[in-house]
């Protein structure tokens, strides 16, 4: 594989890495299936589009903006449909189908509001830049991508394993009855992981946004189905699981962009996403788990 | 009669979409009664609307025949995939079905020579007419009612409710899940056949993410206790975006929040406020 | 009639059962008894095929049975209750029963479709039999009411009314008389009795001692995955490694010494 596209792999992967973080992240600790992280993913590619266009913000100021837009999104979601679903002890079904009305809902939103075309950053704001070393050309977005992208897992990965937050987070996610009789808000941390599973969400839809300078509506559907293949393939609610899987869907794409063409790029997602779940449907590192109350 | 023919001029349409949606939404009826959420519909209805389309327009088949097909295919599709994706439970099935609907979406686009890709089939013609609608849904109706009576409707029920339980009374599980998975899958392509008679065009776009959401709409809306439900659903699905004055455009918009607010507040649907009705009109039985 | 040879499942790295050998006779109610944790529920979920051992071979009435499908086995002649009950709330009394029924496919879905072909004969006589079993149990009376206005022990006939239905040779029963007052214990120990009278093979998990010894005509004991003893009730009071087993744990010291000795 030619090291240029060993670069394109790894920013690609990175991304969808981050995202399907945030997806298996709500699973993981929520116990759901979040179909409206598609339209988190796009709320935050808007938010900072409209950032830099309309408030005329820096580009790091709109990211920034992005990521509390998508945060106060994520606090939404669990106020309004994941805890009341939670109270009622609704079939896990629920949450799920609820989402799918909540992307759908957001989606036309945004078409209402902003238009069903494809909306680029203006020319000036991305960088321009670019590193050659020896036969690799990387530009100066990829790093900035693939920087941001790891610097948001390393930050989460550390937060789970080194912080007392992290370590409550994560007896939350194995078992919220006993977390809660250890004195844990386990509503707070559910509205918490709400939170940070829609920013990072909302940061992939900044990046995707950045590198294929493309913004429209219905960006979110794609992203999605490609989180699913990933968090599947990966393990549902398995971190080490969405990092890997990530990277090697980025690698798997960009392999078959190479060889095979690009009108069956997206379909490879699913190609996967088939295979693994009618082999293994725990994921590479999944275990076919029963949350204990 | 002339108050009827001008009737007809003016809402053919919509009483035929009143028509298929109430196809699709007792497909989705049979397999959300039988407790599997599946997104496949709008896939297999795009399977049968273009077999349809593409026996009618490039093999000169009659009308009935292409139907026929228009049914038969997607049903072998659902055969196919129900044995080893209706293992998955819950949350896997429904993403499977999910990125099956893709994939499909995907071959059409590609399959150019055959289907004409992302510029769709055009020039089906328009053979569909209101009593060929009437008729299907008017079988349909009777056929799932009567099931939903007999013992398959039912073991249907059953399994929605509690799947080991009744595998262990001597059930055949998955057997049941395979017939709802695959009725429904023939009834989707039928409605896709007839709907693509008369719109006599058709295109990827149509049968993607937000026709599945609004089948899903239609079953959720109508609830599971009843066939009658889905014909509810479907009904109030297709008329409510043009009673709301032309806000058509926006139809996605409120079929995604019908999703959500009947799931948030009356998750068993209109049918279970139909029924609870008719109970409180009854006279109270003392107990 | 019931053959288990050494059969041995692990879950997750954890050795349930271990090369487990145990026979039920095929007349009698046999009892399986045993500290929590042992693994009876996993020998019952065995048995009934919802899991699979990972070796070793289950046999009754002269077929192999592992590897099979759940719904084949029921049809083979085994019907279980649960230790939590698992009727249907939402549907009455009648309905439960019948959808036992149902897995004798007593019509095909053609018939239901075609006025003429006796399918209304077919759901008449299946309503009566399914009357015919709550009789039995006791909830004729019942019969149209929701299974969720039951009070726990007439929910407990009910699982019993539909395990009744899917004509079994041998009935498992998983702690049957858990969540119980007196009274109803004591009416579960006569329907079993009677039900046992009539030729139903029983075998029965329970933790209540006095149901068991009241009960059984034979018994064995499990731990740790493996069948430590094996005989009549008094036998099984006098063995000293069982009396060990219970004592072995804390929380089971005196009050189980107790019960054992009664």
């Amino acid at each position: 594989m030619l090291p240029q596209q060993i670069v394109n792999a790894v920013s690609l992967g990175a991304v969808y890495a981050l995202f399907a973080l945030g997806f298996t992240l709500i699973f993981g600790v929520l116990n759901v299936v979040s179909l409206a992280h598609g339209a988190v993913f796009t709320i935050g590619a808007y938010a900072a589009l409209k950032a830099v266009i309309v408030l005329q913000l820096s580009l790091p100021m709109g990211a920034a903006v992005a990521m509390i837009v998508t945060a106060a999104a994520g606090w939404l979601l669990d106020k309004l449909i994941f805890a009341p679903l939670r109270a009622r002890q609704a079939p896990h079904l629920a949450p799920m189908i609820a989402t799918i009305g909540v992307a759908i809902v957001v989606t036309s939103l945004i078409e209402g509001y902003s238009g069903p075309e494809n909306l680029r950053f203006p020319a000036d704001i991305l960088p321009a830049n670019a590193v050659t070393v020896g036969a690799v050309r990387i530009t100066g977005l990829e790093l900035e991508i693939v920087f941001l992208a790891f610097a948001l897992m390393a930050v989460l990965l550390w937060g789970l394993k080194k912080t007392r937050f992290g370590r409550a987070l994560r007896a939350v996610a194995e078992s919220p009855k006993a977390a809660a009789l250890m004195g844990v808000d386990v509503e707070a941390f559910f509205r918490v992981t709400s939170m940070i599973a829609a920013v990072l969400g909302g940061a992939a839809g900044v990046l995707i946004a950045l590198y294929t300078n493309a913004v429209f509506p219905h960006m979110g559907q794609p992203m999605l189905h490609k989180g699913i293949a990933v968090v599947i393939l990966g393990g549902m609610g398995d971190i080490r699981g969405a990092l890997i899987g990530g990277l090697f869907l980025g690698f798997a794409e960009v392999l078959s962009v190479a060889y095979i063409g690009s009108t069956m790029r997206d379909a490879i997602a699913f190609g996967l996403l088939f295979i693994v779940l009618l082999l293994r449907p725990q994921g590479l590192f999944g275990h076919a788990a029963h949350r204990r109350a | 009669m002339e108050w009827l023919e001008s009737f007809w001029a003016t809402y053919s349409t919509l009483v035929l979409s009143i028509g298929t949606n109430v196809l699709l939404a007792l497909s989705i009826y049979l397999t959300l009664a039988t407790g599997l959420l599946t997104v496949a519909n709008a896939a297999f209805m795009a399977i049968g609307a273009y077999t349809a389309g593409v026996l009618t327009t490039q093999a000169g088949m009659p009308f009935f025949v292409a139907l026929f097909f228009g049914a038969l295919t997607p049903a072998l599709v659902a055969l196919l995939m129900g044995g080893p994706t209706l293992r998955l439970s819950g949350v896997y099935l429904a993403m499977a079905t999910l990125a099956f609907g893709e994939v499909v979406r995907i071959i059409i686009l590609n399959a150019e020579g055959l289907t004409g890709g992302a510029l769709g089939l055009n020039g089906i013609p328009q053979l569909t007419h209101g009593f060929d609608v009437g008729l299907t849904v008017a079988l349909t109706l009777y056929v799932l009612l009567r099931l939903a009576r007999s013992r398959f409707g039912r073991a249907m029920t059953a399994i929605c409710q509690d799947e080991t339980a009744t595998e262990l009374m001597g059930l055949n599980v998955r057997g049941y899940k395979l017939f709802a998975f695959v009725l429904g899958g023939a009834l989707a392509g039928l409605a896709g056949g007839l709907n693509a008679h008369f719109t006599f065009f058709i295109s990827p776009n149509e049968y993607g993410f937000e026709r599945a959401v609004e089948i899903l709409a239609m079953g959720v809306l109508g609830g599971t206790g009843s066939p009658w439900g889905a014909v509810i659903g479907g009904v109030l699905i297709t008329l409510l975006p043009e009673l709301l004055r032309g806000l058509g455009h926006y139809r996605p918009l409120i079929n995604g929040v019908i999703l959500v607010v009947i799931i948030l507040y009356s998750p068993k649907g209109m049918w279970d406020i139909v029924r609870r009705l008719r109970a409180d009109l009854r006279l109270p039985v003392v107990n | 009639m019931l053959t288990l040879s050494s059969i041995s499942i692990s879950f997750g790295g954890l050795q349930v059962l271990q090369s487990l050998n145990l026979t039920v006779p095929g007349r009698g109610i046999f009892g399986l008894i045993g500290p929590n944790g042992a693994g009876k529920t996993t020998v019952f979920n065995l048995i009934t095929g919802l899991l699979v051992p990972s070796a070793g071979t289950i046999d009754f009435l002269g077929q192999r049975l592992n590897g099979s499908l759940p719904h084949r086995i029921t049809r083979s002649g085994i019907a279980r209750t649960f230790q939590n009950i698992r009727i249907f709330k939402e549907m009455t009394l009648l309905e439960n029963v019948l959808i036992a029924l149902g897995g004798r496919a007593s019509y095909g879905a053609a018939s239901v479709l075609l006025p003429w072909a006796g399918y209304r004969e077919a759901e008449r006589l299946d309503r009566e039999s399914a009357r015919g079993f709550l009789a039995r149990v006791g909830l004729a009376e019942k019969a149209e009411q929701w299974a969720g206005t039951l009070s726990y022990g007439e929910q407990r006939r009910l699982e019993i009314a539909r395990a009744l239905a899917t004509e079994p040779k041998l009935l498992l029963l998983d702690e049957p008389a858990a969540g119980m007052n007196g009274i109803e214990k004591q009416q579960l120990v006569e329907e079993v009795v009677k039900l046992n009278g009539e030729g139903l093979a029983v075998l029965i998990i329970e933790h209540d001692m006095s149901v068991i010894m009241g009960l059984c005509h034979e018994i064995a004991v499990l731990n740790f995955g493996s069948v430590i003893a094996r005989g009549t009730p008094n036998e099984i009071r006098a063995n000293p490694e069982v009396i060990e087993a219970y004592l072995g744990k804390e929380e089971q010291t005196h009050v189980r010494s107790e019960e054992m000795l009664s």
